[in-house]
């Protein structure tokens, strides 16, 4: 036995150690002392994120949370649910979980929000009163607007709506699993308004593709994606992208078609087109219910008066998420009126932007830091593959990795990105680690 | 993502494997690496017969981890896209196949058999 043997197995150890090695994180800068009090609408990815951080950052702040909803939905895995991925209960996890001590939860519905009088009242008829508001009830999904449709349809006569919550994402996988087996026309669908992770019907149709192609059902199944836009993703790159790639899937596209009803017995859908109506029979179609912010917004006066009237997004300013009209209010996640965002990996960046505002105001500075337009969303292309697509409100490309996971290609760290690293990424981002 | 640091990492591995199961298997991985330099302190030196068998050890340690990673997250070999992907395959066979080599080794060491004693020397 020599010196060198004995060398190279010490490397051995030593690359495996290597992992173990951790850092301390950053030391937490001390506490603002303050007796303010902080009301926070929404307990979702957003309004949990920044109670975790706020409840850190700041001495004696009488910080409430506000959200009747007993369970924590982890959004993006419903299109994992949706195609038989994951099981219904991957996206389920209990609200209290992630909500930090000294923080008190609320659980009532809000029914308005009086931003002269500085109070926000529940629907059991409770009335607090703030210094500070941060808006984050997320969207409604409004599903009267297509006539027709219900949710109790979904899983169906070939109905699928995978945005409804975890049930129905499940639902919609007995109805898209049969038609990759049993084949006929599907129909993919997205809706006028602005939506939350634009990326996710593209999802579910890619998806969808490869289930029927393993199945070797490729040439029973005639794919169709249905988008009332002219182009196919916001951001021109990454549309011409999709483009090629639905070309080589062989997805045909029906631009400029908003769907207005469906007929559940007949299968049959109607489209809205640029100058008439026009109806196509379907096996399967996959609803995006159109999106709008929840009525106590639109009702309490915060939303643009001028912009997205029917959807009612909080008018806020694009870089700090404060609101225009009303400096101690903020809006965050979903809700917030910017024109990119609306992915919980925008609440990520658009968390700390907050955090840092409220932070400086209450100590008596002004915050610095801003929000450039953050969203990304990993595009699943097929099972195994994605492309990692961010992007800010310049449409330009902001990739997290450049030069090394490539935005624009279909690659399985990708993937792996979204099966494995999300999730995981989402619930630190919750307990305001990340 | 925002910024990766070592923190953040942790936090994310956590929620992979869970909190218990993420720190019983870095224990473990301590354990084992721990273990390992005891058996090289306390022999001084290589045995060459033990690492033989802790080499021929290593494909199977490379091809378990892939296969591990694979069935894990719903992938096939075949969705590999670019080089990143060869990159993080590679590094998945090598942490497999050093993992593997340093386990078998310290093994023998520890438990020993008659085949890789030190019978030759005196
Ligand atoms: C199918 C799908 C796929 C997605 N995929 C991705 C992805 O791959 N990557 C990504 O980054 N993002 C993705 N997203 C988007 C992401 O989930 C959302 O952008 C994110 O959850 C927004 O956070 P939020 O806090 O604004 O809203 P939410 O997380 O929806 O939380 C809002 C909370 O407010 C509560 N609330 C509502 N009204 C009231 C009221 N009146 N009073 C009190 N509380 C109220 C609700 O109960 C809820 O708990 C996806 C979303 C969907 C639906």
């Amino acid at each position: 036995m020599n010196r060198r043997e004995f060398l190279s197995l010490s490397a051995l150890g030593g690359a495996a150690s290597l992992a173990l090695v951790a850092e301390p994180g950053p030391a937490a800068a001390t506490a603002v002392p303050t007796s303010a009090s902080i009301v926070i609408v929404g307990a979702g990815a957003a309004g949990t994120a920044l109670a975790n951080r706020l409840a850190r950052r700041l001495d004696g702040a009488k910080i409430t949370i506000i959200d009747p909803r007993r369970e924590h939905l982890y959004q993006p895995g419903l299109t994992l649910v949706a195609t038989g991925l994951k099981p219904a209960s991957y996206v389920v996890s209990d609200t209290a979980r992630w909500l930090p001590d000294g923080v008190t939860w609320l659980p009532e519905r809000v029914a308005a929000v009086d931003a002269e009088a500085k109070t926000v009242s529940t629907q059991g008829g409770q009335t607090l009163s703030y210094d500070w508001l941060v808006l984050a009830p997320g969207l409604v999904l409004d599903n009267e607007a297509i006539e027709g449709f219900s949710l109790d349809l979904v899983g169906q006569n070939g109905i699928g709506a995978l945005y409804a919550g975890p049930e129905y994402a499940a639902r919609t996988w007995s109805a898209a699993s049969a038609f990759t087996r049993e084949g006929g026309v599907g129909i993919f669908t997205r809706p006028a308004t602005e939506m939350k992770c634009a990326g996710a019907p593209l999802k579910h149709t890619f998806l969808v593709d490869d289930i029927a192609r393993r199945a070797g059902n490729a040439g029973k199944v005639e794919m169709i994606y249905a988008a009332p836009q002219e182009a196919l993703f916001s951001v021109p790159i990454v549309s011409e992208k999709v483009r090629m790639l639905l070309e080589d899937r062989r997805i045909g596209t029906q631009m400029q078609r908003t769907l207005t009803a469906i007929d559940p017995g007949a299968r049959r859908a109607t489209f809205a087109t640029g100058n008439g109506t026009e109806e196509i029979d379907y096996d399967y179609i996959h609803v995006i219910q159109p999106q709008r912010a929840p009525d106590f917004v639109r009702q309490s006066g915060l939303s643009w008066a001028d912009k997205w009237v029917d959807q009612g997004w909080v008018e806020v300013d694009r870089q700090t998420l404060r609101h225009l009209r009303y400096p101690d209010v903020f809006a965050l996640g979903d809700v917030a009126g910017v024109p990119k965002g609306k992915t919980a990996a925008s609440v990520k960046w658009q968390v700390p932007v907050v955090e840092d505002h409220l932070v400086a105001a209450i100590a008596g500075g002004e915050g610095t830091a801003t929000y450039d337009g953050y969203t990304s969303c990993p595009m699943i292309t097929r099972i195994g593959r994605a492309m990692l697509v961010e992007f800010d409100y310049n449409n330009d490309l902001v990739p997290s990795f450049p030069g090394v996971i490539a935005p624009l290609e279909e690659l399985w760290i990708s993937w792996l990105m979204k099966e494995v690293a999300l999730k995981a990424t989402y619930n630190a981002m919750l307990r305001g680690r990340a | 993502m925002k910024d990766l640091t070592v923190s953040t990492l942790i936090a994310v591995f956590e929620e992979i494997f869970g909190r218990g199961v993420f720190w019983t298997m870095v224990t473990v991985a301590a354990l084992v690496t721990l273990a390992y330099v005891y058996v090289l302190v306390r022999d001084r030196s290589v045995s060459w017969r033990k690492f033989l068998l802790a080499q021929l050890s290593m494909p199977v340690g490379a091809v378990a981890a892939v296969w591990f990673v694979m069935v894990m997250t719903h992938s096939q070999l075949s969705d590999i896209g670019g080089p990143i992907d060869v990159i993080v395959l590679l590094a998945v066979a090598v942490l497999g196949a050093v993992g593997m080599a340093i386990l078998v080794y310290t093994l023998e060491s520890l438990l020993g058999s008659t085949r890789t004693e030190r019978r030759l020397d005196p």
